[in-house]
């Protein structure tokens, strides 16, 4: 199982960035491996706009099964619909979040932030 | 002529200017630009002559076609675009019809079919031609519709343009054909703000403007003082007039029933054409 | 903490006047002002020396005059007509331009490169309000973007109860990114025609969103007829209706000189005052 969370910096320690689009980084936990990865959001956080979505592609390319974080756009949620549940971070770090998620410790995430454009999209599954 | 009629801060009496204008004088008609919110049909209550959608090309997916290569997704620059597997979701509102994503595609999968996103009214009242601009409600950007109304400009008559409230790239999309510029003025302090705003994207987009002055208490206020200081023209001043006012929110053009009122119209009309005519030189 | 945002559909029916009024009323101390366009709120709330930033609205495309072969095939593709010739090259109208890459996807010549564009500029007050908002640059899109940002760079905290932010006029998309997660818009109405019409296109507008909302009629006495029908209106769409502000030369006194109206004993200020005396009894009831 592949677990992802949106952080500040690039460390197991680093507080979970409380923007899901624009975190300029992205830790990745592989639950097999035990292994902890990071890649660079930039693109994302960069983006003139829909920046979730990026964010939201950027984890579906690396068939990410859990994304833990504390909100979550419309748009972004449409992307990650069917590919990966999100959970809601808790007010501890990358890591113990982890650990809590993997004790069966965190909630789903349920409210969803209304999209910026939360009007049509097409191609829904 | 085709003359621009804006303002910066919403409220001022863009619609009130323009109609008047139009309702006034021979041989002009009424473009309505301010596509969120088109109001100047409810004065004219054109007889209605034809109706064209205004559509924006939305890229179509051929699944079949498609390989999954990712390009377009990193080619899209608005971020419009996702893959999941093989299925691709469009997001239509942040999709700008730039056409990158099917120019990348090397499948071909990739066609442009078109999508409504408001509609443009032509109307008639008296000898005057009346346009209205409406984006649909959810639609984010008014653009498209804008250019659809100006490109019904006649060039052999004069065309009031009544503009968006604001200085963003709407207002500037409503003033891009005009030959000059017509800033109505409110002597408020956010008026004047916003009429400073309006003033300095006049010099911008490199047009010949002047000022009229509107609900204000008196001929000398903070924008005339302004304008004299700054060498800018002020063609008329309206007072604030409760009568007035009243008749304007029931529908009713002022210049139809008050011919000292119709004067003034057609003054400014000719003020503004002998102001354009000498800026040509 | 509940987030407030005044909007009306029309421009002018005194939003940014109530907006101020209301602010002091309910002694929020966490604003903005979304009218990015025309932002008006920081003339009436006596604030200095705002923190800036630069906001990077999208990015625009430069042609090296040096590598273009004048081959025009830019200025053909592009779909919103930003490209025009210039002397023995082509030009890039930056206003205009999306940023979309499509002229330095069809340049032959490689000269087409991009930068970030300074579309507009935050700002960030701390005292005696946390009061964010921003300027747009002349012409620019992206203010939805921009409204975004301003939404962002303001501090919620849960030991306020209200926060209040200005709007903007229109149904377009700086309008459309103000609405997203706030709990209750406040209707400023104007009972003309035109106002009228514009109130029914944004409460359309809003209804899509999940929230609820509110409204008083200004100026209320240049049409009782019209006003009348503003208040049917609100029955039919669950509106919460407030009550009505009449027109008063005591609020032209009052916005000349920067006063708050609710602060002027005047019949508009004491109607505003019973507009949100009503408005704090319905934000109190719907716990």
């Amino acid at each position: 199982m592949i677990i992802a969370v949106p952080v500040d910096e690039m460390e197991e320690n680093s507080p979970v960035c409380i923007s899901f689009g624009r975190a300029p980084f992205y830790l990745i936990f592989d639950d097999e491996e035990k292994k902890f990865d990071y890649f660079d959001n930039n693109s994302a956080f960069n983006a003139q706009g829909g920046a979730g979505i990026k964010a939201a592609q950027s984890l579906v390319d690396r068939n990410v099964d859990i994304v833990i974080t504390f909100r979550c756009g419309e748009n972004a949620s449409k992307v990650l619909n069917g590919k990966a549940k999100i959970y809601k971070a808790e007010k501890v770090n990358a890591k113990m979040n982890i650990e809590m998620f993997i004790a069966g410790n965190l909630q789903l995430l349920n409210k969803v932030s209304p999209g910026l454009h939360g009007h049509s999209v097409q191609g829904e599954k | 002529m085709k003359i621009a009629v804006l303002s910066g801060k919403g409220g001022t009496g863009k619609t009130f200017v323009s109609v008047n204008l139009v309702n006034s004088t021979e041989n002009t008609d009424y473009y309505d630009c301010d596509v969120e919110e088109p109001n100047g049909d409810l004065f004219f209550q054109s007889k209605l002559i034809q109706e064209l959608p205004v559509k924006v090309l939305l890229p179509s997916f051929d699944k079949e076609k498609c390989n999954a290569c990712h390009e377009c997704v990193d080619a899209c620059s608005f971020n419009a675009l996702a893959l999941i597997g093989k299925d691709m979701l469009l997001f239509e509102s942040i999709c700008h019809s730039c056409g990158v994503c099917s120019f990348v595609c090397k499948q071909k999968a990739i066609s442009e079919v078109p999508k409504q996103t408001g509609v443009i009214k032509i109307g008639k009242a008296g000898d005057s031609k009346v346009v209205t601009g409406k984006l649909n409600m959810g639609e984010a950007i008014g653009v498209p519709v804008i250019s659809g109304v100006l490109d019904l400009m006649d060039e052999d008559r004069n065309s009031i343009i009544d503009c968006p409230p604001g200085s963003a790239c709407s207002v500037v999309e409503s003033t891009q054909k005009a030959d000059y510029c017509l800033i109505v003025a409110e002597p408020t302090s956010f008026g004047f703000h916003n009429f400073k705003m309006v003033e300095q994207l006049a010099r911008v987009l490199k047009k010949p403007f002047a000022v009229v002055v509107n609900k204000a208490e008196s001929k000398n206020n903070i924008v005339s003082s302004y304008c004299k200081k700054n060498k800018i023209k002020v063609l008329d001043t309206f007072l604030f007039n409760r009568k007035i006012a009243q008749d304007n929110s029931r529908g009713e053009i002022c210049t139809s029933v008050d011919d000292k009122m119709k004067a003034r119209f057609i003054s400014l009309l000719d003020n503004i054409n002998d102001d354009w005519q000498r800026s040509l030189k | 903490m509940k987030k407030i945002l005044i909007l009306s559909g029309k421009g002018g029916t005194g939003k940014t006047t109530v907006a101020a009024s209301l602010i002091e009323y309910l002694n929020s101390k966490t604003i903005a002002d979304c009218d990015v366009d025309a932002p008006n709120l920081h003339l009436l709330l006596k604030v200095k020396n705002p923190v800036e930033k630069d906001f990077i609205g999208s990015k625009k495309a430069l042609i090296d005059v040096d590598k273009c072969i004048s081959c025009g095939l830019c200025a053909e593709k592009c779909r919103f007509d930003a490209i025009h010739s210039f002397g023995s090259s082509y030009k890039v109208d930056e206003i205009s331009c999306e940023g979309c890459t499509m002229c330095s996807l069809v340049c032959p010549a490689g000269a087409v490169s991009f930068y970030d564009d300074k579309s507009g500029t935050l700002q960030k007050y701390t005292a005696p309000y946390d009061f964010s908002t921003a300027c747009l640059k002349l012409g620019r899109g992206n203010s939805g973007k921009l409204v975004s940002e301003v939404k962002r760079n303001m501090v919620i905290k849960n030991t306020e109860e209200y926060a209040v932010l200005d709007g903007s006029p229109g149904i377009g998309c700086p309008v459309i990114a103000s609405i997203s997660g706030v709990d209750w818009v406040l209707l400023v109405a104007e009972p003309t025609l035109s106002g009228f019409s514009d109130l029914k296109r944004i409460v359309s507008t809003a209804k899509a969103f999940d929230l609820n909302m509110a409204l008083c009629v200004n100026k209320s006495d240049i049409n009782m007829k019209i006003t009348n029908e503003i208040i049917d209106y609100c029955k039919d769409e669950g509106v919460y209706y407030l009550g009505l502000i009449p027109y008063d030369k005591a609020v032209l006194k009052a916005l000349k000189s920067c006063k708050l109206i609710i602060n002027v004993p005047s019949e508009a200020g004491n109607a505003l005052r019973n507009v949100f005396k009503e408005f704090k009894q319905v934000l109190e009831n719907e716990n």
